[in-house]
């Protein structure tokens, strides 16, 4: 019986070791898949296998475990690399026509359509 | 007439991308961010090559008004190749040569100082690539120069050392006193 309960909490040890080593990986998979490789063409961090990306992922995995929380990893390397670095561009003045223009093309074929509509 | 309306402006948009692209094309597309932008941090801390002692880079850029970060390693072809310009680099007397040693087996490393000359005062090892990251390192070679005094980057090259920049950098250092 006593053998019976070390072998389940041994077992026990185990899987939830690997379950919570699995969450923060995948944490770090969930930050690189955000984040441009800077020395590859049109990859991310997570794709790549570079050096450069390697670190990178490493450096995540140390942020994580100091308590540090996504945003702040983030901002940590946007003042590092600059704006670059994260795939989802803030919303200012030279950003502005990137996140409009698609607005106001939709608007511009929405209006298409109903004339087109309205006419028959 | 509506017809010729149509060609006309078909042919207008057709020769304004063409002129747009053609400008897109001189345009380089290598990104380097702006120096204001990436600060260093200066509590990194690393390992040195030749001891087992840890410092941080606040320590190792102290003593002079200048300091050179030179990333390189003992596996980086272009990192022999700018070798031969920190050596020339040394004989300022206002500079400081600090190494980081990125990514490499400490024999190796040592073997590339012992052949080519020694240009640095102090080598860290960074065997993880992180604390170049910390820097906001690119990869090898890779160099910052930065004034000691007001703890700020004059600048930075991606890549191997040339005439060319050795002689920007020797300026640089010139005039900023």
């Amino acid at each position: 019986m006593k053998i019976k309960i070390l072998v389940l909490t041994i077992f026990y040890l185990i899987v939830s070791f690997n379950l919570s080593y699995a969450a923060n990986s995948e944490k770090v998979d969930q930050i690189s898949k955000n984040l441009r490789c800077l020395i590859c063409q049109g990859q991310s961090v997570y794709d790549s296998q570079s050096d450069f990306a390697l670190s990178m992922k490493i450096l995540i995995q140390n942020k994580i475990d100091e308590g540090k929380n996504d945003e702040q990893i983030y901002d940590f390397l946007k003042s590092k690399y600059g704006e670059w670095i994260v795939y989802d561009p803030e919303i200012n003045k030279n950003t502005v026509l990137l996140w409009v223009l698609p607005l106001i093309l939709f608007v511009f074929g929405g209006i298409l359509i109903l004339r087109k509509v309205s006419i028959k | 007439m509506v017809k010729n309306i149509k060609l006309i402006a078909v042919v207008f948009l057709v020769i304004v991308s063409f002129f747009i692209l053609l400008k897109g094309l001189n345009k380089t597309n290598n990104y380097s961010p702006n120096l204001n932008s990436s600060k260093i941090d200066f509590n990194f801390k690393a390992k040195f090559l030749y001891s087992d002692e840890e410092s941080t880079l606040y320590e190792l850029i102290n003593d002079k008004d200048f300091s050179i970060i030179n990333i390189w390693a003992s596996w980086c072809l272009p990192c022999r190749e700018e070798h031969s310009f920190l050596l020339n680099l040394k004989s300022l007397d206002k500079l400081n040569i600090i190494g980081i040693n990125y990514k490499d087996n400490e024999i190796n490393a040592k073997k590339f100082i012992k052949e080519l000359g020694n240009p640095y005062s102090k080598i860290v090892v960074d065997p993880s690539g992180v604390n170049s990251i910390e820097l906001g390192a690119y990869g090898v070679p890779e160099t910052i120069l930065i004034n000691n005094n007001s703890k700020t980057i004059l600048k930075k090259y991606i890549g191997p050392l040339d005439d060319k920049k050795l002689a920007e950098l020797k300026m640089i250092i010139k005039n900023e006193n």
